[in-house]
């Protein structure tokens, strides 16, 4: 076990590669090997990258692997995935994009299935940030579809947290008015030379000089960009404005290692403790066979599921 | 949770052959079979292959071919995984590939090679029936 910890400190793509399987597979000879590897984490900067499907996320992200090469950093690239709800397959198609990256020796290009495991997703990507933190990855950059309170979790983890909408899809950013724009701290517009990008700024900056009064007190006041990924047009204006968050959150939120931050831990550890008590209950009642037994009940009409789940989980937690 | 490990493939196009719907086909029907895929898109050379195989550790890697140099793509595959001690990972091919071909490659270490007409059903089944994720 010391072998593998030794070897992901020491960059080794295989076991690199492997472990982050047997993280996402749900291992548990993986818990104690992350045990070990905590003490490595705590270097890389994290960056969180989310918008609707076709925005031109993982582009972007090719755009921007690029630019952090050119200034000599390492690179870690999560991309994740929707798992089909029927099949439990999924088609990984980020690396499309990014394909130009994979003989470098200085990116780590690895995607990810959502899976649909009960809050799991972003324990499993959070571990894989840590295992490419430890490996001495100087940038994380994660990619998610933003649909999904998961998949907005583990955007929400990053250091920084990057929004990218396209020109034209005004319902859209009424959608993610109520999901996702509190979270960001850049705003992308993509295919900047669309028809409607104006309008989109300016929807934009309204929204977010709504929150004035945090930024008079010196809170960061999240960035908009015009961007044309494909041209890379204005991605090392963006690269710029990641910078200055970095320092902001350096010198005026509390500094950049995670682990000394008391709203990341608490946050951390308690999405830790959701995803590890509902895999120790989903597997003890699986097990046990009062998981099957209670459906039946119920379709039987003999309880209610609410009965049968209190039933099932007071015992467990008193 | 405890999961079961689910089966990772890979399907890539190698070399300047520019036709991908096959491809893409076959990436959709591990899709429903319930497999994770990585696609890699056009144009990658085995190098590149190899490598994304290995980032992503991937059980198989589905090849394919339409323009006359599977020979000597499929096999440098099969060669740079060797040479990486990645041999774990199959190779299989797919596309227009004469029977003479076919006999070398498998000789040479490509695990199977689909041509042309054959369900999709078929080839579902020999990769549900030969690839088992890895088990270390």
């Amino acid at each position: 076990m010391n072998d593998i910890v030794e070897k992901v400190v020491a960059g080794d793509v295989r076991t690199v590669a492997r472990l982050i399987r047997d993280i996402d597979d749900g291992m548990p000879e993986v818990r104690g090997i992350l045990k070990d590897l905590y003490p490595h984490t705590g270097k890389a900067y994290v960056i969180g990258i989310t918008g609707a499907p076709g925005v031109g996320k993982s582009t972007l992200v090719d755009q921007m692997v690029a630019h952090l090469r050119k200034r000599d950093k390492t690179v870690g690239v999560l991309a994740v995935d929707p798992t089909s709800p029927f099949s439990g397959g999924a088609i990984l198609g980020d690396r499309v994009r990014m394909q130009r990256h994979s003989m470098d020796q200085g990116v780590f290009i690895r995607s990810l299935a959502t899976r649909g495991h009960f809050g799991g997703l972003t324990q499993s990507t959070r571990s894989a940030i840590d295992v490419f933190d430890a490996m001495g990855k100087d940038y994380i950059l994660v990619e998610t579809v933003g649909v999904g309170q998961d998949e907005v979790d583990v955007v929400r983890s990053a250091h920084t947290t990057v929004i990218v909408v396209i020109p034209g899809m005004g319902d859209d950013i009424q959608a993610i008015k109520a999901g996702i724009l509190e979270i960001g701290d850049i705003f992308l517009i993509n295919k900047a030379d669309r028809e409607g990008s104006d309008k989109t700024l300016s929807d934009l900056r309204l929204m977010i000089e709504m929150d004035h009064k945090k930024y008079d007190r010196g809170e960061w006041k999240p960035p908009i960009l015009k961007i044309q990924a494909v041209f890379d047009k204005g991605v090392a204006e963006f690269i710029d404005e990641i910078d200055k968050h970095a320092k902001y959150l350096a010198e005026t939120a509390g500094g950049l290692d995670f682990r000394e931050s008391k709203s990341k831990v608490r946050q951390e550890l308690g999405e830790m403790i959701k995803a590890r008590l509902i895999e120790e209950v989903i597997d003890r009642l699986t097990e046990s066979g009062d998981f099957d037994r209670a459906v039946e009940s119920i379709i039987n009409g003999k309880i209610d599921p609410y009965t049968a789940c209190e039933n099932l989980v007071l015992p467990i937690v008193s | 949770m405890k999961q079961k490990r689910r089966v990772r493939v890979m399907v890539a196009k190698p070399g300047l052959d520019g036709h991908d719907r096959g491809a893409r086909i076959i990436a959709r029907a591990y899709r429903d079979a319930g497999f994770e895929v990585v696609y890699t898109g056009l144009h990658q050379t085995p190098e590149e292959i190899v490598e994304a195989a290995i980032q992503e550790d991937v059980d198989m890697i589905g090849l394919s071919s339409l323009a006359g140099a599977h020979k000597y793509l499929f096999l440098a595959v099969v060669e740079l995984l060797r040479e990486k001690a990645a041999d774990d990972i199959v190779v299989c091919g797919g596309g227009i590939i004469p029977d003479d071909d076919i006999k070398r490659l498998k000789e040479s270490g490509v695990k199977e090679v689909f041509t042309p007409g054959t369900p999709l059903d078929d080839i579902v089944k020999w990769v549900k029936h030969n690839i088992t994720p890895r088990q270390d």
